[in-house]
């Protein structure tokens, strides 16, 4: 990552602690509730193996004569199966635990992905000028015309086309770099805007006049100045890439079927909407909301506890 | 104005010329036509026999001028899964894409103006609270799921609308519309208010922060101090002159409906371009792909240039800027 690392001297937790984003985080319930629903969902996500009460991948463990059993609380509901049972009996609980954490995989790898290609490209736009800059800058005025998903789908289409035989490595490798595709031109745009005005500032000159090499500048003087507006674009990128990984897997052209994430699961659920069965697509759709909604209620909060002028 | 007008002609021309590229190598380097269009085993003089039929042979930018003159008479060849013109497959599509896309964006003005009017008028209080935590769910719940949703609650609990296809349809010479019958209508209205609420919320948001910025401004409190009535200095002074920003961003997001459109189209089995786009991606089938792609960019960039241009002839601010500044 290009994040630079915190200072480990033993003050940092206790700087942290005393600073002021903390004091806003504490003083703002929507934080705190936002803040407990996602770490709990990752928590799940990332111990789905040990939090889940059945293994939906245990071929071993599936019996037929559970499938399409209601959630507990319905009258056909069985208690071993607290949100009821898909068409071949597996346990949507567990499921949406193992999918959750294909989903939240995704979105974290092609936000660092764009992350990194968007910030590399906006420090060196803002730094370098001229033609380079002028180039970057129209090549993300086209990319913005378009909506991203429009992007996804389209290099995820040319990923089959060349791959038809793809691996499932392949295949996620494929939709990371089709999500992140779409993603890279706002933190370029946002770095860009930042290094401008931090260039022109006295501890630039300062490095510049003493000899330092203007890669050295960018990377260890300017970056870690341009960072604060990323983390926050970070945050709410995560919640629009898990919304597009779970479109593109909605779709049925996202993750592999094998490895199905909570976009899969819906997709899969919707046949069965008609019959009844209502359980196997909403609570999918649900988890996907809440996480997406506590991400983006984090990044809205993050936003305005690191602008200084709402202070 | 005219030195704004070719500036922005030639850079749609320059995007439009770009997107053709891609396509183009699409074409060249995803998947060998010949092998596509001949089987794995041909011989190598019927390859390379096709391979001048079809020009192949040639120097890279004459190809790629043929390949720019046939896009621009919508020559994009054969679909590779389903053998047929790719011009005609999106010809036949067309209708009910732009059918369900203007549905919605009526929809989203219909409701999206009044309510946020509402909102900005009515701030502070319960049911301005209420819409606002609603559009907030409208923009954060994807398509797909407000789709499924809908489906669950009108087509199989309260079973009151169908849930899949055009229903009947009227053809009006190559045009087929179902705009013409009850049917059509009936099937219309999810679709078309599933792809409605992401831009519902948005206008709504917009419309709210506009008005309240306008009854900040002095020319309001100067027209109520004359003595207007609240409706009068509402409805004939400040939301009047919030309706620009509205229309930019209402003309640019219909392209982006019409992206949108290939969700809801596979939600629920619309027959339009957007559904063609989603199979072609399954498929792999590069020349229906390369062709949808072309034509949302001519659509994007129409768009884009279009209200541009309306921008400039409804905001006198704008004409006394110098070209240079003007966006």
């Amino acid at each position: 990552m290009t994040a630079p690392a915190a200072p480990a001297a033993p003050g940092a937790l206790a700087r942290f602690l005393d600073g002021d984003v903390w004091h806003s985080f504490r003083n703002s319930p929507m934080a705190i509730v936002a803040a407990v629903i996602a770490l709990l969902c990752v928590f799940c996500s990332v111990f789905a193996p040990w939090v889940s009460p059945h293994n939906p991948f245990d071929l071993a463990t599936l019996n037929l004569s559970d499938a399409r059993l209601p959630p507990a609380w319905m009258d056909e509901g069985n208690r071993r199966y607290l949100l009821g049972t898909d068409d071949q009996g597996r346990d949507i609980l567990s499921a949406l635990f193992y999918g959750a954490r294909i989903s939240l995989l995704v979105g974290l790898a092609s936000v660092i992905l764009s992350m990194i290609v968007g910030v590399g490209l906006g420090l060196l736009s803002g730094f370098a000028g001229g033609k380079i800059d002028a180039f970057i800058m129209r090549v993300c005025d086209v990319m913005l015309s378009f909506p991203s998903i429009l992007i996804a789908l389209l290099i995820d289409g040319v990923g089959r086309a060349m791959f038809p035989n793809a691996h499932d490595t392949l295949a996620f490798g494929v939709l990371i770099i089709a999500i992140s595709l779409g993603g890279w031109v706002q933190y370029a745009r946002t770095v860009r805007g930042s290094t401008l005005v931090e260039r022109h500032k006295e501890y630039v000159q300062a490095a510049r006049v003493i000899g330092v090499s203007p890669y050295r500048i960018m990377v260890r003087h300017v970056l870690p100045n341009v960072m604060g507006p990323v983390l926050v674009l970070a945050t709410i990128q995560v919640a629009a890439a898990i919304l597009t990984e779970a479109t593109l897997s909605f779709l049925g052209v996202g993750v592999p079927p094998t490895s199905p994430s909570l976009g899969t699961l819906i997709r899969v659920g919707n046949d069965f909407l008609f019959s009844g069965e209502w359980w196997i697509t909403i609570f999918p759709g649900f988890m996907l909301v809440l996480i997406a909604l506590s991400v983006n209620l984090l990044g809205d909060w993050l936003r305005d506890a690191l602008n200084p002028r709402l202070r | 104005m005219l030195a704004f007008i070719l500036r922005r002609l030639l850079q749609a021309v320059i995007v439009m010329l770009t997107v053709a590229f891609i396509a183009f190598m699409l074409f060249q380097y995803v998947g060998d036509p010949v092998t596509s269009l001949l089987g794995q085993d041909a011989t190598q003089e019927q390859r390379d026999k096709l391979r001048q039929d079809l020009g192949l042979d040639e120097a890279f930018p004459v190809q790629f001028a043929r390949f720019v003159g046939n896009a621009v008479q919508g020559e994009f060849g054969l679909s590779l899964r389903q053998g047929r013109k790719v011009s005609s497959l999106i010809a036949e599509r067309f209708p009910a894409t732009l059918e369900l896309a203007l549905a919605a964006a009526v929809i989203a003005l219909a409701a999206g103006v009044p309510l946020g009017v509402y909102a900005a008028l009515r701030r502070g209080r319960f049911g301005s609270q209420l819409v606002m935590t609603l559009s907030l769910l409208g923009v954060s719940l994807p398509t797909f799921l407000i789709g499924i949703l809908l489906i669950l609650i009108f087509a199989v609990t309260l079973k009151w609308l169908p849930s899949f296809g055009r229903g009947d349809t009227v053809a009006l010479g190559a045009w087929t519309t179902g705009l013409l019958t009850f049917d059509g209508w009936k099937h219309l209205v999810l679709p078309a208010i599933t792809l409605s609420v992401f831009q519902l919320a948005l206008i709504l948001r917009l419309v709210r922060a506009e008005m309240l910025e306008v009854l900040r401004t002095d020319y309001v409190k100067f027209a109520r101090a004359r003595g207007l009535q609240d409706s009068a200095v509402y409805f004939g002074h400040a939301l009047k002159n919030t309706l620009v920003p509205v229309i930019t961003i209402t003309g640019l997001q219909l392209g982006s409906l019409i992206a949108f459109a290939i969700i809801t189209e596979t939600v629920f089995q619309w027959p339009g371009m957007g559904f063609l786009f989603i199979q072609a991606v399954q498929f792999a089938d590069i020349p229906v792909m390369a062709a949808y792609l072309c034509l949302i960019a001519l659509i994007f960039v129409v768009v884009n240039l279009v209200v541009d241009l309306l921008y400039f002839a409804v905001d006198p601010r704008l004409r006394l800027e110098s070209p240079a500044g003007g966006h």
